[in-house]
């Protein structure tokens, strides 16, 4: 599996961790069910999935990955920092 | 037998080889499987099960026979292809699975034994009693069932790993591959061409025809000179793509120094992973047998292979052959025989409107029915409307048609397509992105179409990558139907074998399905078709006709298996390459590794890192005695130990405390410039992930450190948070642990010693317990904390990485003077258990800020990682198992980690466990064992009698709960 890191280029996925799937952090405030959704529950999609994922043996950055985890095909990469997922301030 | 002036190996040198022991001449370009031939050998093998005498049944990668073992001792190879594996001097092959030999094989008794020994036969007949079958059943089965044995030995040839990226991967260089290679080389592509034969041209090389004027033979020449001349293609021959995986990745096998006497530094294998945009599969097509009574016999032999063993190789696996059809291809086998001198007895084809021959005598819509001749085919039965007849042969040719080798285009799990018209399974398009296939592979017969295919299927490669490309003249070539009319099985008595591997027959098939094993999947695994090393290749599509026909269904409703790499059996010892050893597991050393070793010190594993467990000193004869002398020199006067395998972060920038505060779930924004604090860092689910101390260096300058096990994760989660929840921040993180060397000074001279090495001596006004700051050290710039993991007054000094050995002798020298000396892993873990300090035997993932009784710590003023979920009720449950001392009550016995605690009284069963033990030791300081544990509500159990059981070491004890603190609860040594 390959994966286009928006830094590096496209590179092999030993490269990379993978964190799991792309979640914006609820308000510290937020209720605590949300807060249970946020660290226990996930999606399934048998389709496109956005994830997260660290390109650990190269420069360090975290990466959005869409990718469709039916056809393994990877639609899209960007640098996380773009995907706005720290939730209210 | 060679025949003179036919193949393409004359003038080769001669090569003398052994087999099981014999002394046989071959030439330099045959395969073991073609020199065999030549020699008149044609039992080679014993079959899985029965230990039926078998031959060669193909010759190339799909041979499912003619097994063999490669070298000896520690360098054996076992269940080397003979078709695939080239012969050199001094090679060394003998046969398997048979004893005594392979001519006298005293286990085909299980052969007169068949009738017990059908499909699941062990399932049926080795059930009971249930305990014989790992003590007595499996092994007896194992030893009579089998392949070739591994040495046992360490294998002491390398294997190497390679990378490769191409724009265009060609698979097979037949007349498709050589097309694409071909066109896309001439337009400027980086082409890698892969070739499992030692030699380039498929089967161009074993095949009398033309292409354009040319013989096939010398037009394969002519395009390899072209395409070595190109410095955009890579020719790869030996190499076998064995799996397609996402994104255009290949795996492939190269054979590197199989085919060569071994010598040292050449590895035997090579693994390599391609990248490739495109790529185009021209991997040709596998002949298959036709199912009939006793078709296992040696010098039965597939109708192709005995053709590439005649027009290649120059050899006549026979003198009176006979040939057995379903299709026009394999008449060729009969022409070229004929051509070549060689007497064809008869041509059996099933079809009744077979094409005649004024070469060989033909007998249509006929089937053979039966063969004899123990260790080679003496005849054959044929059955015609005339009724049977037993024919006189050494050699029979058989061809059921061909299956198209599209096994690469299913490992994404695409299914293929079946067609009718061939009889077989076509590659369903676009299963893998971005490969095309061309030719036999795709079910395109002739060379011609192949030939076009090929150069079609390269042209669009190059399309889809924007590569300028001018299609190139399809060569002219044969160009004639296939005639096919299918026929897996005939009819009768006796077993037919589908899978010659593991000796499956028609009838095992056929069995599978009266008892209900009817998915194409359940028959694989009740009769274990096509799960033997050559995967089913030449037999699979032929038992799912079986079954299809059994169950009264279709070949395309009943489907095929699973296709899955690799495509051809690939070591562990390749796939795994570059891995081994120290390549595995490095070694991370320290700068004091070397000093500390001049003191006898042992080593123990801390991750992948090398630690000084303890230095003994003279007479100390256990580790024992060293770590109560080491525990008690911190404590009396002072000991130094190399900590540096402690991450180590630099964090900068005028967001660096807010960053902090957030990860930490105490406050750092508070802490002054030249100060140094505890911090405990939660997992967002509310669970302790580390702790550690982080120094104010500057304004916008914080170190921090992180215990040695946890670094890495904590270095991904700071810039997890950075990059991914707060990338408004201005921060940047850089680990820097193996940039400084760092030593701990710790006991009550450990100022006197520092005083004496430091450039400007500290005074302890300006140094408290918990600063920071900038020294200089023998003329080093280096860092101070005064930071204490021992409980005594202790620093920790930090140099440049490249400073730390001579800093660390420096210390060590002074310490002596001083009475004190090194401490290793065990003295610092006593010292801290002593403490209550934690590590990771504590924070183990399943603890709390609460259980730690560090609830205070999760600051309520600012939100942080972990802070919403660790105010779950649950995780504040008094109930929850908390940090707790232990000592032992009465005689001074020993307590082990891992422990499980229980009310005195209470049954030691799992469900009254109350807790367990995370840290053990004897404290020299105390003159007792002591004990850090969690127990069931165990802050308010202090005072508490408990039992502590291991059962593992034998220790049962009961103890006192006591606080964590064992030693100096107000921490006046750390102060002082």
């Amino acid at each position: 599996m390959r994966i286009n890191c928006p830094n590096c280029g496209e590179r092999d996925r030993r490269e990379f961790y993978v964190k799991g799937a792309a979640l914006a952090r609820p308000a510290a405030a937020a209720a605590l069910e949300a807060w249970h959704d946020h660290v226990n529950l996930r999606d399934n999609p048998a389709g496109e999935l956005h994830e997260l994922w660290y390109h650990e043996m190269g420069c360090g950055a975290w990466i959005d990955v869409c990718r469709n985890v039916v056809s393994h095909a990877v639609l899209s990469t960007a640098l996380a920092s773009a995907a706005d997922l720290g939730g209210a301030r | 037998m060679r025949i003179s002036g036919k193949g393409l190996l004359q003038g080769a040198r001669p090569v003398t080889f052994s087999f099981n022991g014999r002394h046989l001449v071959g030439l330099e370009g045959d395969t073991l499987a073609s020199a065999l031939l030549a020699n008149g050998v044609h039992l080679v093998a014993r079959s899985f099960k029965y230990h039926r005498p078998r031959g060669i049944l193909t010759a190339g990668s799909e041979e499912p026979n003619a097994l063999v073992t490669i070298g000896s001792g520690a360098q054996s190879d076992p269940n080397i292809r003979a078709t695939s594996q080239e012969i050199f001097a001094g090679l060394e092959a003998r046969s398997q699975n048979c004893w005594p030999s392979v001519e006298h094989d005293l286990q085909a008794i299980n052969d007169l034994a068949a009738p017990f020994l059908g499909a699941g036969f062990y399932y049926k007949t080795f059930m009971w009693p249930a305990a014989f079958w790992e003590k007595l059943y499996e092994p007896v089965i194992r030893k009579a069932a089998g392949l070739g044995a591994l040495s046992g030995l360490a294998d002491p040839d390398a294997c190497e790993k390679a990378y490769a990226f191409c724009d265009l991967l060609v698979i097979g260089s037949g007349p498709a591959g050589l097309m694409a290679a071909l066109t896309a080389g001439r337009a400027g592509a980086d082409v890698i061409l892969a070739e499992k034969d030692a030699r380039m041209g498929g089967r161009l090389l074993a095949e009398v025809e033309q292409i354009d004027g040319l013989s096939g033979v010398d037009w394969v020449a002519q395009v390899l000179a072209e395409l070595a001349s190109l410095d955009n293609v890579r020719l790869m021959p030996r190499t076998a793509i064995t799996g397609a995986y996402d994104q255009g990745t290949y795996g492939a096998l190269e054979r590197v120094g199989h085919h060569q006497p071994r010598r040292d530094g050449l590895p035997r294998e090579c693994f390599w992973r391609i990248v490739a945009r495109r790529a185009v599969l021209a991997a040709g097509a596998i002949e298959r047998p036709i199912a009939f009574a006793n078709n296992d016999r040696p010098g039965i032999m597939t109708a192709s292979a005995v053709r590439s063993y005649l027009n290649r190789w120059g050899v006549a696996p026979g003198q009176r052959v006979t040939v057995f059809a379903n299709n026009d291809q394999a008449h060729h086998t009969a022409r070229d025989l004929v051509e070549a001198g060689v007497h064809v007895a008869l041509l059996v084809d099933s079809r009744h409107d077979a094409p005649d021959s004024d070469l060989y005598p033909v007998i249509k819509g006929a089937q053979i029915c039966d063969t004899s001749g123990r260790k080679r085919i003496d005849s054959i039965t044929v059955r015609s409307v005339k009724g049977e007849q037993r024919i006189q042969t050494d050699c029979l040719a058989m061809s059921g048609g061909w299956n198209p080798t599209l096994h690469l285009t299913c490992h994404l799990n695409g299914r293929p397509q079946w067609n009718r018209d061939i009889a077989s399974f076509v590659p369903t398009p676009g299963t893998v992105p971005g490969l095309a296939c061309a030719g036999a592979c795709n079910g395109t017969f002739s060379t011609k179409g192949a030939l076009r295919e090929g150069a079609e299927a390269a042209a669009q490669a190059l399309a889809d990558l924007g590569v300028q490309s001018a299609r190139p003249d399809v060569p002219e070539a044969e160009d004639d139907p296939y005639n096919i009319t299918a026929l897996w099985a005939v009819p009768g008595k006796g077993r037919a074998w589908l899978d010659f591997q593991n000796d499956v027959t028609v009838k095992d098939v056929k069995q599978a399905a009266a008892e209900n094993f009817r998915s194409v999947e359940h028959m694989k695994r009740y009769t274990t078709q096509g799960m033997a090393t050559d995967q089913g290749k030449s037999s699979n599509v032929a038992a799912l006709a079986v079954l299809a026909d059994a169950t009264g269904r279709g070949i395309p409703e009943t489907g095929t298996t699973t296709f899955r790499p690799p495509f051809v059996p690939v070591s562990i010892a390749a796939m795994g390459a570059g891995a081994a050893g120290q390549a595995f597991r490095p070694q991370r050393l320290l700068t004091s590794h070397l000093a500390s070793k001049e003191q006898n010190a042992p080593m123990i594993e801390v991750g992948l890192w090398y630690r000084a467990s303890y230095f003994p000193t003279k007479g100390e004869s256990n580790w024992r005695q060293s770590c109560d002398r080491e525990v008690e020199l911190v404590r009396s006067s002072v000991g130094i130990c190399d900590v540096s395998t402690l991450g180590k972060i630099d964090i900068q920038g005028v967001d660096a405390a807010k960053l902090l505060d957030f990860v930490y779930a105490n406050t750092f924004s508070t802490l002054k410039v030249g100060r140094v604090r505890y911090g405990l860092m939660l997992r967002e689910d509310g669970f302790v992930m580390d702790d550690g101390t982080t120094a104010r260096l500057g304004d916008t300058h914080y170190v921090m450190t992180t215990t040695t096990a946890a670094a890495g994760q904590v270095m991904a989660h700071l810039e997890f948070v950075h990059q991914v929840l707060r990338p408004e921040w201005d921060v940047q993180i850089t680990s820097v642990t193996e940039q400084w060397a760092q030593f701990a000074i710790a006991g009550p001279k450990s100022r006197e010693l520092l005083n004496d090495l430091l450039d400007e001596p500290i005074i302890e006004a300006n140094w408290p317990f918990m600063a920071c700051g900038a020294v200089d050290v023998l003329g080093v710039a280096a860092r101070l904390f005064r930071i204490s993991f021992s409980g005594e007054t202790a620093y920790e000094l930090a140099v440049p990485a490249r400073y730390g050995d001579a800093l660390f002798r420096a210390l060590l020298q002074r310490a002596r003077a001083l009475g004190g000396g090194a401490y290793g892993m065990e003295a610092l873990n006593v010292l801290r258990i002593e403490k209550g300090f934690l590590t990771h035997a504590e924070l183990n993932g399943t603890v709390t800020a609460f259980d730690l009784g560090m609830q205070a710590m999760v600051s309520k003023k600012k939100d942080c990682i972990g802070k919403a979920m660790s105010a779950r009720p649950g995780l504040m449950d008094e109930d929850r198992q908390r940090l707790v001392g232990l000592k032992p009550i009465g005689a001074v016995q020993q307590l082990s980690n891992g422990a499980h605690l229980f009310k005195p009284g209470d049954p030691v069963e799992r469900v009254y466990d109350q807790g367990y033990v995370t840290s053990a030791g004897f404290s020299p300081t105390l003159g007792h064992s002591i004990a850090l544990a969690f127990l069931k509500n165990g802050a308010d159990r202090i005072g508490e009698e408990i039992r502590l059981v291991d059962h593992m070491r034998g220790i049962d004890a009961l103890c006192e709960v006591v606080s964590p603190v064992f030693f100096d609860p107000e921490g006046g040594r750390a102060r002082g």
